[in-house]
């Protein structure tokens, strides 16, 4: 290598003009002294798809079959849970900060449901002037908001509290969160139409899914920036996601963002669902158990290199990730390739709005020994990205849901990419 | 910015204009359709802790293991241990040293989210196929097989809301920090 390289932290985080420099960039990268010159026997020819017409327009686009390994990753069903389970978003495929609809994560509880907009109702009940009734159509004619959200499923990451670290990738431990400009109704809007009773403080929000799936907003949440969501990145919600319609609750826990909504019920107390008592509950080391913990913590992830990926060779990567907080927006990001010794700051490289995804990068020099990846964000709460130890002290080994401490990719002489406890 | 003048005061004027409609103007979408309650009584099952929203009728638990031995054993076993984690209906010990499990008895605060659940989301392969009769026979049975209450209490709307359950007192409300 010609140029000195600049060091920004240990182990090999380096200046991103080398990137640039060395036309380097993603997994697979090499040396630039390797990949820069090509074969001296190689003639370069027009490909076979440059000498004829390919198929004309489609109705309904996909994507490249060369793409077809990128999938959601979802459990085997369970028999006694019907329509229950999971699949999450392959993270370590996607770049920049929206998810496509095709690949956002799934958590349902008894399926999805087949509903027919023209028969599906919203209802607005109880501590309310009058109770009312809206269609999908009737909705559709409301003025609408449009904001980018991630949405992240309070149980993602979970396994990170066990004793030993799972051979997972960042898919399967962490792809319960997406990241969606939703389009829809400020709730607000339509509970004043209803006139909200003075003694109303929380609303149960009611899917229409074979578990009609509740979970209890406080009011005051309710009228700052949840909204009733109908478009998810400009289309229709998929099915999936809650066609027609769903509740989205920025910034909390996924759950309580209920799909094919169709009931708020102003109430005194919360309501005592199922999934705020019974799950979505954390229980301390003391035994006792904290309710309602609704905001996301801040949290980052290294999406390449990542779990279950080996790098080739030695040489100069692109190390890439996302970044996102319930308490507000992403200030910054830091990343460590000596398990958390040194750190330097990576570029934010999207937008850093309010309670959604922020992509960064940072480039990095592997020398072909051991090395552990680390990424840690800072909110603009000022909250800071903890480390693994930490949320242990605080939330005890019994806990499941809410885990956002600092993940480690462990690498070793071979290359290989392995999730531990640094 | 730089801009001529002229064309900076025409844009001065026209937000002027944009500011003095009347602010309804811009949200005067109102097309909810006016329903009553009773018109919602079949519709709404939210059954919550304060006794509102439950239905009239009651069961026990004698009656309800009849409709527990047809309609949740097969995933609940008869005795409700169930056949995996989250069917696991009894037992457990939230203060035992290794992971508890946390079951009705020994976790969930409120009577009457058992009863909630049940009508709203079980069995799971046909949920709410039970008559409000058999959600509170159903309701009574597991508290019965979680030593509850006696296998002839009978439960309905008063005394379910009544019932104090073993970890009544073990949960933390954070919803006033957020």
């Amino acid at each position: 290598m010609s140029e000195k390289l600049d060091r920004v932290a240990g182990n090999g985080l380096i200046n991103r003009r080398h990137l640039l420099k060395l036309g380097l960039g993603g997994l697979g990268s090499a040396l630039a002294t390797n990949a820069l010159s090509a074969d001296a026997g190689l003639k370069l020819q027009i490909p076979q798809w440059s000498q004829q017409p390919g198929p004309g327009t489609s109705a309904y686009g996909s994507p490249s079959p060369f793409t077809s390994q990128i999938q959601r990753m979802a459990a085997t069903p369970n028999p006694v849970y019907p329509g229950g389970g999971a699949s999450r978003s392959p993270l370590q495929h996607l770049q920049g900060t929206i998810t496509p609809n095709s690949l956002h994560f799934e958590r349902h509880h008894s399926g999805v449901p087949a509903i027919d907009p023209a028969q599906h109702k919203l209802v607005i009940n109880g501590l309310v002037d009058q109770p009312l009734m809206f269609s999908y159509e009737d909705l559709l004619k409301y003025p609408m908001v449009s904001k980018t959200y991630f949405l992240e499923c309070s149980g993602n990451s979970g396994t990170l509290f066990g004793d030993t670290p799972v051979d997972g990738s960042v898919q399967s431990i962490h792809g319960l969160v997406s990241c969606a400009q939703w389009t829809g109704i400020l709730l607000s809007t339509l509970l004043d139409e209803a006139g909200i009773k003075t003694q109303a403080k929380w609303v149960a929000a009611v899917g229409a899914d074979g578990a009609s799936m509740g979970r209890s907003v406080p009011l005051d949440k309710a009228l700052d920036d949840v909204m009733v969501a109908l478009y998810q990145n400009g289309e229709p919600i998929r099915p999936e996601q809650g066609y027609p319609m769903r509740l989205f609750v920025p910034g909390w826990e996924g759950n309580i963002s209920v799909k094919w909504l169709t009931q708020l019920k102003l109430t005194r107390q919360a309501s005592q669902f199922r999934d705020e008592t019974s799950k979505y509950t954390d229980t301390m080391a003391d035994r006792r158990s904290l309710q309602f913990t609704f905001p996301m913590g801040a949290k980052s992830l290294i999406t390449s290199p990542s779990g279950q990926m080996s790098l080739p060779q030695k040489g100069v990567y692109n190390v890439t990730g996302i970044a996102w907080s319930g308490a507000g927006s992403i200030k910054k990001v830091e990343v460590s390739a000596d398990g958390g010794r040194s750190w330097a700051n990576a570029t934010i490289e999207s937008p850093q709005s309010d309670k959604a995804l922020v992509r960064f990068s940072i480039a990095w020099q592997w020398d072909g020994g051991s090395a552990v990846l680390q990424s840690r964000a800072t909110d603009s709460a000022g909250n800071v990205q903890p480390s693994r130890d930490a949320i242990l002290a605080e939330r005890g080994l019994i806990s499941f849901y809410h885990y956002h401490g600092v993940q480690s990719w462990g690498i070793n002489s071979a290359g290989e990419i392995k999730n531990v406890y640094a | 910015m730089y801009m001529p003048k002229a064309f900076k005061f025409g844009f001065l004027l026209v937000n002027a204009a944009f500011l003095l409609l009347p602010s309804s103007q811009a949200q005067t979408v109102k097309l909810g359709q006016a329903i009553s309650e009773s018109q919602l009584s079949d519709f709404d099952l939210v059954a919550g802790p304060d006794g509102s929203g439950f239905p009239s009728g009651s069961g026990t638990a004698k009656t309800g293991k009849a409709v527990f031995d047809v309609k949740c054993a097969a995933c609940h076993a008869a005795n409700g241990e169930g056949v995996s984690g989250n069917t696991r209906l009894v037992g457990g010990d939230i203060h035992s040293q290794g992971n508890p499990l946390r079951t009705v008895g020994s976790y969930w605060p409120h009577a009457s989210t058992v009863f909630d659940f049940i009508r709203r989301a079980m069995p799971a392969n046909a949920p709410k196929s039970l008559s409000n009769e058999e959600v509170y026979q159903v309701t009574a049975y597991v508290l019965f097989l979680n030593n509850i209450i006696d296998e002839s209490t009978i439960l309905n709307k008063e005394s379910l809301t009544e019932i104090q359950m073993p970890n009544k007192d073990g949960f933390v409300d954070l919803s006033h920090l957020h």
